[in-house]
């Protein structure tokens, strides 16, 4: 656990996430796991009782992941959303505005080259959905016109 | 012309140190080319066969004589003294070196330019039309409506890993003069019943291996909605799109495979979910944006009559210029296609006349067209002599608009990792074959497009002729085509038959065009002849 990199001021679950189909058919579980072929819509009527989920990213250019993540943050979801596997530095700022909360990457990142990356761009061009510090982040066009 | 505020200097400044230190972090070995690879592609930069290759974007091919001058000082400090326009209205530079690719970015960006997004799978540069702002036939500016496109697809977060790369063109008039619909997503923006301005989307053209011509998914987006809509059609493809093979992965194939009524429907539900969230700008955005784009300040008392005693002249206007929408006023075409010159290449000598010209005749604007050539859009008719005859004297003069000379060619094997066989060569040589402006002209229009693999990015698909070059067991062989087009009556060129060596094609388009001018009825431009009277004359002529 000690290697999750947590974008914003909550702490991580320690959950363990089971596959879609487990955590379908088992009333009982909290965290899920999300593969890039898997449909996330299956997942929205039971947001109620999900407080973890992670999406896997068995290689860092399948950008599926992104999409499940905005789904999920636009349906309502707010409990952690967790990328991992082939997660780099350079992805994580895209992962932070898609509203994802953590990442748990197969590869250490070095700590000051994630606040770089997290902190490289002064402002947004486009509204995104997610929980705090994205929800309320102001795309350019909007402070522009404010 | 669009101007840069505080927040977009902001963005493109942050890019440059970014990709700074993405470099350093290479060159002292900190990242291995494999991780490299992936940003250093999201900045435009390519391995190619000798050297990097450099992409700078030139949004919707509109630029300044400031950002023209910038080009031409890029080529004579870090290239070697030329630069290459390309079919997305881009310029590349052949021979860049790794370390100095930062410098070069910084430079981009006290000019308001950059190389964001113009390689890697991502939504790329968004194209227009080379003559927005200036066509007698346009109902708007599609400008500002790219511009906002450009904004809105700038690190996008969700679409920044695609499936594969993702074009997107905008026009404005009934002609298609940016192969709209041979893009991902082609938009032309019309007037509805009502008189309102909106979009009409074509979804899932393209080029490449599986030509494809984009059908019309929606006939009308409001402008409040244009971002929207585009959302839907982006999301349903970066969640659907095939990553299993990278050469069904462009959203053509997604569309072809779901059948165009499924992917719309698909398209329309996240639409009006899109609807409930607001991303959309509101319409004083895309107004903003407007206000950087006014007419010139033109001359409404010019003479729209033209002095055309001198030949030559007169030859450069009939077959360079294009109606403008001011009296007095004409679009000039500069042609980068001299006679056994290198399709779209620039000297940067060239390059810094050309930004001087468009200082002192073009209200400091010029163009560059997917057909790689660069333009003048708002000259004045009392003084296009003087410019004609500055343009004449550095080789940048030839009056061959839309001939067969004005080809369209990648670099080809000369210069690029993927080609098969070599491009250049076979351009040359054509343009050798028909040095004879009297020849060309007498064949009339004739889009002679050139591929050095299958990949396509000389648009040989979309040539009345197409060429495509092809390794055939370590010799270069061209196949021919005939009958595709890239503009309002858009068509897919059809094979003619076995290929032909690098002097064998040089012959068959000769004899194709010879086909063309005994078998052509009243003005019937090539492709119109080859339409009506089919592939088998021109079979009979090659093969026989």
């Amino acid at each position: 656990m000690t290697d999750i990199i947590i974008f914003n001021d909550r702490s991580a679950s320690d959950a363990v996430a089971v596959s879609l189909e487990g955590f379908l058919g088992a009333s009982n579980t909290t965290a899920v796991r999300i593969e890039p072929g898997e449909d996330i819509r299956e997942l929205l009527p039971h947001l109620d009782r999900v407080a973890l989920v992670e999406i896997n990213f068995p290689v860092f250019g399948d950008g599926r992941g992104y999409s499940a993540a905005q789904i999920l943050r636009e349906h309502g979801f707010t409990g952690e959303l967790r990328a991992i596997g082939d997660v780099l530095v350079d992805q994580l700022a895209y992962m932070l505005r898609c509203g994802f909360d953590s990442a748990d990457p197969d590869q250490a990142l070095d700590a000051d080259a994630v606040q770089n990356a997290l902190n490289r761009y002064p402002h947004v061009y486009q509204k995104t959905t997610g929980t705090a510090p994205i929800s309320g982040r102001r795309p350019i066009w909007e402070i522009r016109h404010e | 012309m669009y101007k840069y505020d505080e927040y977009d200097q902001a963005m493109v400044d942050a890019r440059v140190e970014e990709f700074r230190d993405q470099t350093r972090r290479r060159l002292a070995g900190e990242l291995t080319e494999d991780q490299f690879k992936p940003l250093r592609l999201m900045n435009g930069l390519y391995l190619q066969l000798h050297a990097y290759m450099l992409r700078v974007a030139i949004p919707y091919g509109t630029l300044n004589s400031q950002q023209m001058n910038m080009l031409g000082h890029i080529a004579r400090k870090y290239d070697r003294g030329y630069g290459h326009f390309t079919t997305r209205q881009n310029i590349q530079y052949n021979w860049i070196k790794l370390e100095d690719a930062p410098d070069i970015l910084a430079d981009l960006s006290t000019v308001e330019m950059h190389a964001i997004q113009t390689s890697g799978n991502c939504i790329r540069n968004i194209s227009s039309d080379q003559f927005a702002g200036a066509a007698a036939d346009e109902i708007t500016d599609p400008r500002p409506w790219a511009e906002l496109l450009r904004q809105w697809s700038s690190f996008h977060p969700e679409f920044s890993y695609l499936p594969r790369k993702f074009k997107i063109a905008v026009i404005a008039s009934d002609e298609d003069r940016a192969a709209m619909r041979l893009h991902d997503i082609g938009i032309q923006l019309i007037h509805n019943d009502a008189g309102k301005l909106g979009a009409k989307f074509f979804v899932g053209g393209g080029m490449g291996r599986t030509p494809m011509i984009g059908p019309e998914i929606r006939d009308f987006v409001p402008a409040d909605e244009l971002i929207h809509y585009a959302e839907a059609c982006l999301r349903v493809y970066n969640r659907y799109g095939r990553r299993d093979n990278k050469y069904k992965a462009r959203i053509k194939i997604l569309v072809h495979e779901l059948g165009k009524d499924e992917y719309t429907r698909q398209v329309e539900e996240e639409f009006a979910h899109m609807k409930t969230l607001g991303l959309n700008p509101p319409v004083a955005e895309l107004a903003r944006i407007t206000e950087f784009f006014p007419d010139p300040a033109y001359d409404t008392t010019a003479n729209d009559e033209l002095d055309l005693t001198d030949p030559d002249f007169r030859i450069w206007v009939e077959q360079n210029t294009h109606p403008h929408k001011q009296a007095g006023y004409a679009i000039a075409n500069i042609s980068l296609k001299p006679t056994g010159g290198i399709p779209g290449d620039a000297s940067a000598d060239q390059i810094d006349l050309m930004a001087d010209l468009a200082k002192e005749y073009s209200f400091d604007e010029l163009r560059v067209t997917h057909a790689q050539n660069i333009v003048l859009p708002h000259v004045k008719k009392s003084e296009l002599y003087a410019l004609w005859q500055k343009l004449d004297d550095a080789g940048l003069a030839p009056a061959n608009l839309d001939l067969i000379s004005d080809m369209i060619a990648c670099p080809g094997l000369d210069y690029c990792s993927l080609a098969n066989a070599r491009s250049i060569p076979v351009a040359q040589k054509i343009g050798q074959r028909f040095s004879d402006i009297g020849r060309q002209k007498e064949l009339g229009e004739l889009k002679l497009k050139i591929s050095g693999c299958i990949n396509a990015c000389g648009h040989h698909h979309a040539g009345h002729i197409g060429i495509l070059g092809v390794d055939r067991k370590g010799v270069e062989n061209y196949q021919l085509s005939l009958g595709g087009s890239g503009a309002e009556d858009v068509s897919l060129a059809k094979i003619t038959g076995p290929g032909f060596d690098e002097d064998g094609i040089v012959d068959a388009v000769e004899k194709v065009t010879d086909v063309y001018l005994r078998d052509r009825e009243g003005d019937e431009r090539f492709v119109d002849t080859y339409r009506r009277i089919g592939m088998v004359p021109f079979k009979e002529a090659l093969y026989d």
